[in-house]
């Protein structure tokens, strides 16, 4: 068995102190594979977000570990996980968080270049990213004269430039059609197929059947899992029933 | 789903035989509804009798008997395709009949009844979607958009956007579930403080309302 990408362990978030403290995330474990996507579902304030955002260094949490790709975020100073993000993980948003002012391509290459790479290189990376998500075209083209579905694919492409080993999508789809939503699902899907490890936080049933595994949260606790780690034979048997 | 229909569908593009019906019938729903030979045949018998399909000459070298629409049948397929399907006639859906009584038959967790249930949809939705992209990654190969790789997507979408439906649902129920305990949570709480308040066992009548109100 191959070591975890992504290894989320006992991880308890707590927001405040004392009275007014609520737990955003309690005791949730999951790891992700390279080569997986993972979709995490659950109501409003069920600790999805929180979770995404501890995964990818955004937020520390009150107890537990987070490991990705070998590193244990949780021991990191601030500026040591801006690194971490900045060269080996890649943010998908809701809406797409392209600079308006620069082209497709320069919104690809800015974090190789915010990072030190020379410019020719980070363009000749950014060039790569789009092409192996088939949006050469777009390079030249700044965010106003592309459609939703075109900007997030290019911020996928940007998430993944340079070699990146794991995205995050916190509601990728959220702000397109169906169509077009789907179509930014299948992109990510193929990217996870190459090797890439996926969470991905989504309402939508829909775009979760995307993942090869989906887990539910409520209350900040992981109440329910699909997929090949047996979940439901796990919660089958742990309530006394044979699958 | 009306094999009636569908097969008469599919004679409206000609003569066929039976095991031709049978063939066609699934390639063209994707499989979704398998037919054995013997309802196809017993579906055109009671067409035949109906008046709707008639034998279209003698069997051929092999045996094999071709069937065609008569002109009451051709009127019936077209009427199929102007009518809208009749959802009052809804068949029964054991999920909701399940965690209807789930609710109400005392010792069932039903709040795991429908996570359970949940689970097992959402992998169904998953391997649904996974047929869908294998459909669309061979379109995309093709270069041409088959018709009947068409005719299986369109089926496809269909149970995806039900399998969809069925999740919605079940985070629905699962919400009321849990603002439900919180209701009767609460309401038992007041009443401890306050025995004179209604406690959840109470249903809410007018006279109750009334009686508040004064």
């Amino acid at each position: 068995m191959s070591t975890p990408l992504v290894v989320i362990d006992g991880v308890t978030r707590i927001h405040g102190s004392g009275p007014t403290a609520v737990t955003a995330l309690d005791n949730v474990s999951l790891t992700i594979e390279a080569g997986e996507l993972v979709a995490v579902m659950g109501p409003s304030g069920s600790g999805k977000s929180t979770l995404l955002n501890v995964a990818g260094g955004l937020d520390q949490p009150t107890r537990g570990h987070v490991i990705v790709d070998g590193d244990e975020l949780t021991t990191m100073t601030p500026r040591e996980l801006a690194v971490m993000r900045r060269r080996r993980m890649g943010f998908v948003f809701q809406d797409y968080n392209l600079i308006p002012s620069l082209t497709a391509a320069e919104n690809i290459s800015l974090p190789l270049e915010l990072d030190g790479e020379r410019a020719r290189g980070a363009r000749r990376h950014a060039r790569a990213a789009l092409d192996l998500l088939g949006l050469v075209e777009l390079a030249d083209r700044y965010p106003d004269a592309m459609s939703g579905g075109q900007q997030q694919r290019v911020a996928i492409a940007r998430a993944l430039v340079g070699g990146r080993r794991f995205v995050l999508a916190d509601e990728p789809t959220g702000a397109l059609d169906s169509h077009t939503g789907e179509e930014v699902l299948r992109v990510l899907r193929e990217r996870c197929n190459a090797g890439v490890a996926g969470l991905l936080v989504t309402h939508e049933a829909r775009h979760a059947a995307w993942a090869d595994r989906v887990i539910f949260l409520r209350d900040g606790r992981i109440v329910d899992s699909t997929g090949v780690d047996r979940g439901l034979e796990d919660l089958l048997e742990s309530a006394g029933h044979t699958p | 789903m009306s094999v009636k229909l569908g097969l008469m569908a599919l004679l409206a593009e000609g003569e066929k035989y039976g095991a031709q019906l049978r063939a066609e019938f699934e390639e063209r729903t994707g499989g979704t509804w398998p037919l054995n030979v013997g309802q196809v045949y017993t579906t055109v018998d009671r067409l035949m009798r109906d008046g709707l399909v008639e034998q279209a000459g003698d069997p051929d070298p092999e045996g094999r008997i071709s069937y065609r629409l008569t002109e009451i049948g051709r009127a019936e397929v077209d009427r199929w395709w102007t009518t809208p399907v009749d959802r009052d006639n809804t068949p029964r859906d054991e999920l909701t009949i399940k965690l209807a009584l789930a609710v109400t038959v005392p010792g069932v967790d039903v709040q795991q009844v429908a996570q359970f249930q949940r689970t097992a949809t959402l992998r169904h939705l998953r391997d649904l979607t996974r047929l869908k992209h294998d459909v669309m990654t061979r379109d995309a190969q093709a270069g041409d958009a088959r018709s009947r790789d068409l005719a299986w997507l369109l089926v496809l979408e269909n149970l995806i956007f039900m399998a969809e439906a069925e999740v919605r649902w079940l985070d629905h129920v699962e919400t009321r579930l849990h603002q439900e305990a919180i209701r009767v949570a609460q309401a038992a709480r007041m009443a401890n403080e306050n025995p004179a308040l209604p406690t959840p066992a109470d249903h809410p009548t007018i006279t109750h309302v009334q009686e508040q109100i004064r």
